[in-house]
């Protein structure tokens, strides 16, 4: 039989209080309990990528972090970066410029990660930002311009030049 | 011009923000939950089912077995009906079956209050099976002796097409002949859309309303239609944002078992949510085909006769059936058109789960054993496998017979000319050429040919609505669907452009609901920006037309000196704006004289084809003593005809690459063949190319326009995936020397080639 629990959590900024089932995972909770439809279903055994959020600054495949785990931690999904009058964040807004988006359904986990990347201050290689965004499946890009919107957005925030390909 | 330039996809912030809707996201969380039992052996029939434990579990509502559906076998095919009997898909599964015919067959269905209820149910059920013998190769199910997978089609074949031209058997006597012969294997492959097929299904006022992952949203209501034996008009498809389809999603998937289920429980709202294990078997699959060919070519490299026999593993039930093998089958004479030819091409019931469309329908399979094939005489002969391909291949002006496509440019040289400069190609060909080390380097290519569209196999219409705002912008509908693509963008481009609006001002609505949304076919066989652009233009026509009328009330100027440009009603004569659109549109709709609704709807029905044509260039390294390729470039030209929207386009052909990638390099669906289990169907196992198994892609077009298109585009969508494969098994031989007979190219079988031809 169901069991529950109430969890305090931090979710995109905002303190909550949340009565989950023991069983549940977070991208369940997500999804059910807040509507968040930028948290995507692609395997639901930690594969594909597309429900990462980012848990206390680090990403995590939401759909094998119990639901319950979450309590007293801070969660951030995709809806955390739109400005207050819709605004595109600048990693949001380069997907939207390099044409890393088609079907849409990796993206906001895509998204994610890259902001993780970006938030570390750090410079990556090409290979190093193949490696670190490979977590993430992805069948209509080929990759390719999800490098380059990565990249880009890297290499503003750190006030640096683009190197010439 | 719009047309031509990259505009930002109409949907990017939406997807970029997570808002887009997707079928989940918008099915109310009241739903059931259904869930299938899946067949755990792959040939026999059930002898009964014990659903006792599983009802009696708390949240279960109903279990429905192979034995309660109705016996009326259906076609899930997306191709357009066909009102002569002869034409029409092969009707050959139920809702559920009594004879299982794969591992992962619909025995039963537990519909619950709650996903875990489901789950519980789901196991605790027990079937008990009259086992048969089993068969998953193509070449075996067509023996004398072979299982029995289709009552209706003894021997196992669903399909066989022949071509014949001249005299085979005659012309090989030619004294003086070199004979090429080899046989190309290509794997069980799935489309791995990261979205899974789901659909939910409720009753409204006695009809049927199935919301659904979906590229085919019409043809899959006439589906259900023929599956519930109900009237079409009952059943209603809404199609949101899908998370990709590559043909999967061209089926009737479970969107019928959905819609039964609502049907049979009242009305309820169910939904069927598959997971990745379920999508990678009880869907579709990319048929596995055998190929077998033969060139008899003089010393100076022409072709005196070739022959062609491929064979087609279709898997438990037709699906798309033997359109797909045979359209690889055409591609073979008309590449390297030679004077006396022989193909055959057969398309046979395995027990392996059903072959359906995927992304190339046949042409990813043709294009590795053909183009394979080219550079293995090149080798027979010691020729370059890049002038060998100038002298033979499809040359300008060549007009295939049946569907009247032409040739109109030297394309096959222009596309060859930049794939050569972009990967570097003859450099590295020389200096590649005499390598002795355990690493080595190669580089390869590989020419396709598609046709864009189904004309003339099969119906080509399409349908447009599009309605007039107060502001002067527009909605606009189209039957062709966005599954990822962009055609919504493209569309948009190519309203603006026809109606002489700004782009900004053309709203495509996205979800087609078949309640509204005029009869369009949907998404495959590429067909959709060349299609709809048809019928886009005449609607913008029509359109425009009724928009001058209403002008020339208004501003009291004949018609024929007015025009529409950019928003404005423009006076030609002196280039005079006269007035916007906007305050047309709304003295329109509330003038007290003369109200009207400005809109405009037509169909558009094409009875033209159009050859879409490219190349790929790869570079590898490979490994001889662990017998592992890295891929390090690939570069891809496309014809395509005139570009729509040139960012797009090379984000589509990125796409098509990489999935040739994992077709040629890590790819294949697995079964054990002791039981016909699949061995990999997750996305741990199956080897998706991940971002670290991509180098760079490189892109380029030759934009010929193609001249039977109103906006001289032809089809894009599926050629990317076509030509990658065979490239970088033609570098694997330039490297090594070793002509390897089957993709994917894994090192389980170069230790195997590598240690044959005595390299290890």
């Amino acid at each position: 039989m169901a069991q529950y629990k109430l969890i305090h959590w931090n979710l995109n900024g905002k303190d909550v209080e949340t009565m989950v089932d023991v069983r549940a995972s977070l991208t369940d909770v997500l999804r059910n309990d807040y509507r968040m439809t930028s948290v995507k279903k692609g395997c639901e055994v930690g594969e594909c990528g597309a429900c990462n959020v980012i848990i206390d600054g680090e990403c995590f495949n939401s759909c094998i972090y119990m639901a319950v785990w979450a309590d007293g931690k801070h969660v951030r999904t995709l809806e955390s970066l739109l400005g207050p009058n819709g605004e595109l964040s600048d990693i949001q807004q380069a997907f939207v410029d390099e044409a890393a988006i088609q079907c849409g359904f990796c993206t906001p986990g895509f998204i994610m990660t890259a902001v993780e990347i970006l938030e570390s201050g750090k410079l990556y290689s090409d290979e190093e930002l193949r490696k670190l965004l490979s977590g993430h499946l992805c069948r209509c890009t080929g990759y390719q311009n999800i490098l380059q919107a990565v990249k880009k957005t890297m290499y503003r925030r750190l006030g640096k030049e683009l190197p010439a390909e | 011009m719009v047309v031509g330039k990259s505009v930002t996809r109409v949907d990017a912030y939406d997807k970029a923000t997570g808002r887009a809707k997707y079928t989940d996201d918008l099915c109310d969380k009241s739903a059931l939950v259904a869930r299938i039992k899946h067949s755990e052996i792959a040939h026999g029939f059930v002898k009964s089912v014990d659903t006792a434990a599983a009802e009696a579990i708390p949240g279960v509502v109903k279990v429905f077995t192979c034995f309660d559906v109705p016996d009326v076998p259906f076609p899930t095919a997306g191709h357009p009906w066909s009102t002569d009997p002869h034409h029409q898909d092969v009707a050959d599964r139920l809702l559920l079956n009594r004879h299982v015919r794969y591992y992962g067959d619909d025995v039963c269905v537990v519909v619950a209050e709650n996903e875990v209820a489901a789950a519980q149910a789901e196991r605790a059920i027990r079937v008990e099976y009259e086992e048969l013998p089993f068969v998953l190769d193509v070449q075996e199910a067509m023996k004398p002796d072979a299982p029995q997978i289709q009552e209706n089609f003894p021997g196992n074949i669903l399909g066989h097409t022949s071509v014949r031209k001249g005299d085979y058997e005659k012309a090989i006597q030619e004294p003086g002949l070199i004979k090429v012969e080899g046989w190309y294997d290509t794997p069980t492959v799935q489309h791995c859309h990261i979205e899974n097929h789901i659909c939910y299904a409720q009753m409204e006022a006695g009809r049927i309303i199935v919301t659904s992952s979906t590229q085919i949203p019409h043809i899959v209501r006439r589906v259900i239609g023929q599956a519930l034996n109900i009237p079409w008009g009952k059943v209603r498809i809404v199609k949101p944002y899908i998370g990709g389809g590559f043909g999967n999603k061209q089926d009737a998937l479970y969107e019928p078992l959905c819609a039964w289920l609502t049907y049979m429980l009242g009305g309820r709202l169910v939904k069927i949510d598959c997971s990745r294990e379920e999508t990678f078997v009880s869907n579709r699959v990319r048929h596995a085909i055998r190929s077998h060919i033969i060139s008899w070519v003089r010393p100076d490299g022409t072709f005196a006769a070739r022959k062609l026999e491929c064979f087609s593993n279709q898997g438990a039930y037709a699906s798309h059936g033997h359109g797909v093998n045979a359209k690889g089958m055409n591609a073979f004479p008309q590449l390297y058109p030679c004077d006396n030819v022989e193909c055959d091409s057969y398309t046979v019931y395995t027990n392996r789960p059903a072959a359906g469309a995927m992304r190339g329908y046949g042409i990813p399979q043709a294009m590795f054993a053909g183009e394979a094939h080219i550079d293995d005489v090149c080798k027979a002969i010691g020729a370059d496998p890049i002038d060998f391909r100038r002298s033979h291949v499809m040359p300008q002006g060549y007009v295939d017979g049946f569907s009247k496509n032409e040739n109109y440019y030297d394309t096959f040289n222009q596309v060859m000319d930049k794939g050569l400069m972009l990967s570097d190609f003859r450099r590295k060909q020389k200096e590649y050429a005499n390598q002795t080390g355990p690493v080595r380097r190669g580089v390869g290519m590989a020419l396709f040919w598609y046709n864009t569209a189904v004309w003339p196999i099969s119906l080509e219409s399409s349908s447009c609505r599009m309605v007039l705002n107060q502001d002067g912008s527009i909605q606009m509908q189209t039957g062709e669907t966005e599954i990822g693509q962009g055609c919504d963008t493209a569309f948009a481009q190519m309203a603006a452009e026809a109606l002489g609006i700004p782009v900004e001002d053309v709203h495509p609505v996205s979800t087609q609901d078949t309640d509204v949304t005029p009869f369009g076919t949907g998404a495959y066989a590429s067909r959709q920006t060349y299609i709809g652009g048809f019928a886009i233009k005449q609607t913008a026509t029509l359109l425009k037309e009724r928009i001058l009328r209403y002008a020339k009330e208004l501003t009291r100027q004949d018609v024929s000196l007015l025009d529409l440009r950019d928003g404005k009603i423009v006076r030609t004569s002196d280039g005079r704006e006269l007035m916007t659109l906007g305050e047309l549109a709304t003295e329109a709709l509330y003038s007290l004289e003369h109200s009207e609704h400005l809109t405009a709807e037509s169909t558009y029905q094409i009875k033209n084809n159009a050859y879409s044509f490219g190349c790929s260039f790869a570079e590898v390294e490979v490994d001889i003593p662990l017998c592992k390729v890295k891929l390090l470039n690939l570069v891809n030209v496309h014809d395509c005809g005139t570009l729509i929207n040139p960012q797009l386009a090379e984000a589509q052909v990125h796409g098509g690459m990489s999935m040739a990638i994992g077709y040629g390099l890590s790819e294949e669906l697995k079964f054990d063949a002791k039981t016909g289990k699949p061995l990999n169907n997750n996305l741990l196992d199956y080897k998706l190319s991940t971002f670290m198994d991509h180098p760079d892609l490189t892109v380029d077009f030759v934009e010929n326009a193609e001249p039977t298109s109103p906006y001289g585009t032809k089809a894009l969508g599926e050629p990317p995936a076509c030509s990658g494969a065979p490239a970088i098994r033609n570098a694997i031989l330039n490297a090594t020397g070793v002509a390897v007979d089957r993709a994917p190219v894994t090192p389980h079988i170069l230790f195997d080639r590598f240690t044959e031809a005595g390299l290890l």
